[in-house]
């Protein structure tokens, strides 16, 4: 389970992410932020919000729509020692800019046998649910994290937003941080019930690798990240209605991945409902499904997959629904799974 | 040599081709009004991006209209335009189905790409005329259709349209460079409207004019400083001539006025009031009003234009919101044209999504290549 605090103070999600950030800019002055309106507009998506006002221009840098020279800037910059931090607008935009985060930013550190290394965070904002089709609605988690050489996490709610992004400018690797639109508690698109939560003032970091437990059960394994977390414990609690009882992991962190954790979880409820809001072929769910698979083979009874199945995203409302696992899919896999 | 409504070679710009771009624009200019209020229901007063009868992002483009209706007169059918996440007035003025798109928008059935593409991604290919959400990428597409005009031997040509913002992007870059060394038939239109969403011009590129890019690429770049509808179609005429015959691209940038925020939403807190104000001040709409009245043109009959262009938007949106939206199987549908023969996705606890496996021999009598399903 996290350690929350009680504090009494309550963030949205891009208000502790924030934090984190002016945190790390205040403490060290090689952190700095670089991105498409993240200046005067403060992120699309409340990403940088009032980080301008107190880092100026020269830190929190509005660039040039020319995401292959200013991400393989960050990662020049973190290899001569500084701290950057990248800002990819949507995650569906890396097509235009993949070749500094795959070939360079996550390779480089190897392929120089460790005589150079990239500290910087490339955060970026994932999912869809809010009609914004194909080109702008995807996770891409899976992609990420295929690619070796790149830390991937995935905050939930606020509390771990703020710590996992601590924990990511701290790393000496680079990090990608995919925070989910949904979540951000933004003005003209509001977040679920849930990711908004007590954080605390001080400093802290989530280790990356450690995946939480958000419900504990005893009939089913929900495996999930992202907005879904949201909406498997929703579809938890109608279950336990119904005398099912959900255990709902929200993995956190991608690379590395909390192997432990899923195989204890399945070792005690012999059934797995992985919820995924990304491809369902060659992905997160497949890799969950596998990671089971090889470690408690005999005590797997029954698996469920939920992901977007194998098309783009589509625009109109009843077909997004139809393809992005909505709470009462979840819920259902969960009864097929304790039949 | 086609032109448009205009005369080959003649610099006069007839009465009857500014009426005709009149109307593009004023269609241009209610359709985004309407298409506002539209958005605006079920958003109010708690603005929330995924309610309301048009949900996700709405980037409209008042504004931007001469842009559109001066370059889009010398087009004719074949021609290729590839519009921006910012399309409707291109579209309107390329001939774009209005119904269709308007449907889509609304994520009908009946829409241009049945619902699945919104108002960022309309294809309509009886008029040769895309667009894409991600900036700059649109220019290798049209620099595709003017490689097969090329080796086709016709002479139809291809527009790219994109923001000012687009002009460090790669992808135009790229475009600028192989248009020109193969000598294609393409023309480069930079709506330039002085903010790449919060980004000030200055603040994101050195040069003043987009049509300085033109230079490192060996090809005739022009600006025209204010949005004239007239000026454009000039520009335009030449940069199009150019095209059809044979003698390679042309980049043309346009100073354009956005009128409303980069999005439905967008409250321009980062934008000085003097120029939201600035922008309202200076209508290309009524710009082209003053010229025609000049003509002679009787308010009159200005006026039944505008009645004109606002019925056809009014009976788009009215029909568009008639029809039925899509049933959510029909979201399997188009991922192939030809789909994997024994595709199955389980249903994964749902009672929808199940294709099932079909086993029919590949050439086979029942193997149509249709749906699996």
């Amino acid at each position: 389970m996290t350690q929350q605090v009680a504090t009494g103070r309550e963030l949205t999600m891009s208000r502790a992410m924030v934090e984190a950030i002016a945190h790390e800019m205040r403490e060290n002055e090689e952190v700095f932020y670089m991105g498409e309106d993240v200046a005067d507009y403060g992120g699309i998506f409340d990403s940088t919000q009032d980080l301008l006002e107190e880092f100026g221009h020269d830190r929190i840098m509005d660039v040039p729509i020319s995401e292959t020279a200013y991400i393989g800037a960050a990662v020049g910059a973190a290899q001569a020692g500084m701290r950057p931090i990248a800002e990819l607008m949507f995650v569906d935009f890396f097509g235009v800019c993949m070749d500094q985060i795959y070939n360079q930013m996550a390779k480089n550190t190897y392929m120089s046998g460790g005589a150079v290394n990239v500290p910087m965070v490339l955060t970026t904002a994932v999912g869809g649910g809010y009609n914004d089709a194909g080109q702008h609605s995807q996770t891409l988690y899976g992609t990420f994290a295929h690619l070796p050489g790149m830390k991937v996490v995935v905050p939930s709610n606020a509390y771990d937003a703020k710590g996992l992004m601590h924990a990511a400018i701290r790393d000496d690797d680079p990090v990608v941080y995919m925070f989910h639109k949904r979540l951000m508690g933004i003005g003209w698109m509001p977040a679920p019930e849930g990711p908004k939560t007590e954080v605390p003032e001080e400093a802290y970091t989530i280790p990356f690798g450690d995946a939480a437990v958000r419900r504990e059960g005893t009939d089913a394994t929900v495996v999930t990240l992202g907005l879904h977390v949201h909406r498997a414990l929703e579809a938890a609690e109608g279950l336990a209605d119904d005398g099912i009882e959900a255990e709902v992991i929200d993995l956190r962190t991608l690379v590395p991945f909390d192997t432990e954790t899923v195989v204890e979880s399945v070792k005690k409820t012999g059934r797995l409902v992985v919820v995924d809001e990304d491809y369902r072929s060659f992905g997160l769910s497949g890799e969950v499904v596998a990671r089971v698979a090889e470690h408690a083979l005999d005590d797997l009874e029954s698996v469920q997959r939920l992901a977007i199945p194998d098309v783009p995203i589509p625009y109109a409302r009843p077909l997004e629904d139809a393809i992005n696992p909505q709470t009462a899919d979840i819920a259902e896999a969960v009864r097929t799974v304790t039949k | 040599m086609f032109l448009g409504k205009g005369e080959p070679g003649n610099a006069m710009v007839s009465v009857n081709t500014r009426e005709e771009m009149y109307e593009a624009m004023v269609t241009a200019r209610h359709y985004e009004e309407r298409l506002q209020e539209e958005y605006l229901e079920g958003k109010q007063p708690a603005f929330d991006i995924s309610a309301g009868p048009i949900p996700g992002e709405l980037h409209l483009a008042a504004g931007h209209e001469a842009a559109a209706a001066g370059v889009c007169a010398h087009l004719r059918p074949e021609d290729t335009v590839t519009a921006t996440h910012r399309p409707h007035h291109v579209a309107i003025a390329k001939g774009v189905d209005l119904e269709r798109m308007t449907a889509e928008i609304f994520g009908r059935r009946t829409g241009l790409c049945k619902g699945k593409g919104g108002h960022m991604h309309l294809f309509d290919p009886d008029v040769n005329f895309a667009c894409s959400g991600i900036i700059a990428q649109g220019s290798p597409p049209a620099v595709g259709a003017a490689l097969a005009a090329k080796k086709r031997g016709t002479t139809d040509v291809a527009v790219s349209y994109l923001g000012e913002g687009a002009i460090s992007q790669g992808g135009f870059l790229e475009s600028l460079n192989l248009a020109s060394v193969h000598d294609l038939p393409v023309v480069f239109v930079v709506e330039d409207n002085d903010w790449a969403i919060s980004m000030p011009k200055a603040r994101v590129t050195d040069v003043e004019s987009g049509a300085q890019r033109a230079k490192g690429f060996d090809m005739p770049g022009v600006r025209v400083d204010y949005d004239d509808a007239v000026a454009v179609y000039e520009a335009a005429r030449d940069a199009i001539e150019r095209a059809r015959a044979g003698n390679g691209p042309s980049l043309v940038e346009v100073q354009v006025h956005r009128r409303m925020g980069h999005f439905m939403g967008d409250a321009e807190g980062y934008r000085p009031t003097e120029d939201i104000e600035r922008a309202k001040r200076l209508d290309s709409i009524e710009r082209l009003a003053e010229d025609l009245r000049s003509e002679g043109v009787t308010d009159d009959e200005l006026a039944e234009i505008t009645d004109r262009a606002h019925q056809r938007v009014e009976a788009a949106i009215e029909w568009a919101k008639d029809q039925p939206e899509p049933d959510p199987d029909e979201a399997f549908d188009d991922v192939f044209v030809t789909p994997p023969r024994a595709q199955v996705v389980p249903d994964g606890g749902g009672d929808r999504g199940i294709v099932d496996a079909v086993d029919v021999p590949p050439g086979s009598d029942d193997d149509i290549g249709g749906e699996d399903r």
